[in-house]
């Protein structure tokens, strides 16, 4: 039996090195199911990641991959960008990779709005070394480096891509696995840089230093957290408290780097390479 | 009890539900949130479909399977 998922992975690669239950393969699932739908072809893809478990799945997608070193993932994703604009380049980041080490690349690549698609996979947690807290542990949260509980405000990425300037940002979670399909088909199919949070499950690293220690515990607790943006805006400042919302936060249409590139290289040539 | 295959198929008249058992790590995800109550764990908390007509093939199961061990079609399509 053959399914659609076993048209693009490296079978030869599976069963996949992830512990029981972890959100990375539903993740990894849902982005297969969207470039399934898109009909993209498999030789133009790019995936990029960088360290951490989420990283590996570059590892188990049939495409052309890079797994390239912690936090990096964007600047190596933007060269790939700059040099072959065609490719259609997808960065596949854990949340300590995407906003702590590799924070200020994410800044710049909403900035810039470089046509690439990121999907944070966000299970809230350093999961590959040991359960440090990361910039999106929430507050109060345990990890292996905060064993009285985190005292950090949480940084919210999608505010913060929002505010830097991403043409397309939304968030899901590995519960919805299905919504989460949906908006990463729409984040792919965006000119311009898109974002896409998903809401992870960690059950090893995070779930046992906070009580959950299934993944069924922990997928009840994301679904428990997590709110629609229509239950969202109902709430109340106390009820939001610790709660997330999901959905499309923003869909807009801004030239991308790539287009405003071509433009200077059109004006170079026109000038003969005289600067004004 | 009688050794399972790496790949197990089970069906009825309308639903076929195939469970990899080489790559399912007896997470129990696509147990619990089944809406239909169809699975249950073996003794090596493996799915196993005891429920199958009750299934509504909304294959929920399949996408939540962080292994790709689970997967839900109808009867007529045609393993490759
Ligand atoms: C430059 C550098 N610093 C630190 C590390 C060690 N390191 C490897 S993975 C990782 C963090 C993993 O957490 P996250 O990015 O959230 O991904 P997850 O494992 O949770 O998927 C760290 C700190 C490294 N490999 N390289
Ligand atoms: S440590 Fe956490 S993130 Fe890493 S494979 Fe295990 S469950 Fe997944
Ligand atoms: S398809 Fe839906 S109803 Fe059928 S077994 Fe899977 S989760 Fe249950
Ligand atoms: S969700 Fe997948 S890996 Fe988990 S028990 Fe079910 S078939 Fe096995």
């Amino acid at each position: 039996m053959k399914t659609i998922i076993d048209n693009y992975i490296r079978k030869e690669m599976f069963p996949n090195i992830w512990c029981p239950g972890c959100g990375n393969g539903i993740v990894l699932g849902a982005i297969i199911r969207a470039i399934d739908e898109l009909k993209w072809d498999k030789n133009e893809i790019v995936a990029v990641s960088g360290i951490g478990c989420s990283s590996r799945i570059t590892g188990y997608v049939d495409f052309c991959t890079m797994n390239t070193t912690h936090g990096r993932a964007l600047p190596f994703a933007t060269g790939i960008k700059m040099a072959k604009p065609d490719l259609k380049v997808i960065v596949v980041m854990g949340d300590g990779d995407c906003s702590a080490i590799g924070g200020n690349h994410f800044i710049h690549a909403a900035r810039r709005n470089i046509d690439l698609t990121a999907i944070i996979i966000n299970n809230m947690i350093y999961g590959m070394t040991g359960g440090q807290y990361s910039p999106l542990t929430p507050t109060g949260k345990f990890g292996s480096t905060a064993p009285y509980g985190n005292i950090d405000q949480t940084f919210d990425l999608a505010e913060l891509a929002t505010a830097a300037g991403a043409s397309y940002v939304a968030r899901g979670t590995v519960y919805n696995a299905r919504q989460s399909s949906s908006l990463i088909k729409k984040a792919l199919d965006k000119k311009g840089f898109s974002v896409v949070e998903i809401i992870s499950d960690c059950p090893i690293s995070y779930g046992k230093m906070n009580k959950m220690k299934s993944p069924v515990d922990m997928l009840k607790w994301i679904k428990d957290i997590t709110v629609s943006k229509k239950v969202w805006e109902a709430l109340s400042e106390e009820e939001k408290e610790g709660k997330l919302v999901t959905g499309e936060f923003v869909n807009i249409d801004r030239m991308d780097y790539s287009e405003k590139y071509k433009g200077i290289i059109k004006k170079a040539q026109e000038m003969g390479g005289n600067k004004q | 009890m009688k050794q399972k295959k790496l790949f197990e198929v089970y069906q009825n008249n309308s639903v076929k539900i195939s469970v990899r058992r080489e790559w399912c790590k007896s997470c129990g995800i696509c147990i619990e949130f089944c809406p239909k109550d169809v699975l249950v764990p073996d003794d090596q908390g493996k799915p196993i479909p005891e429920n199958i007509d009750a299934c509504i093939k909304c294959g929920l199961c399949e996408l939540r399977c962080p292994d790709f061990a689970i997967t839900v079609g109808g009867v007529e399509e045609k393993d490759e």
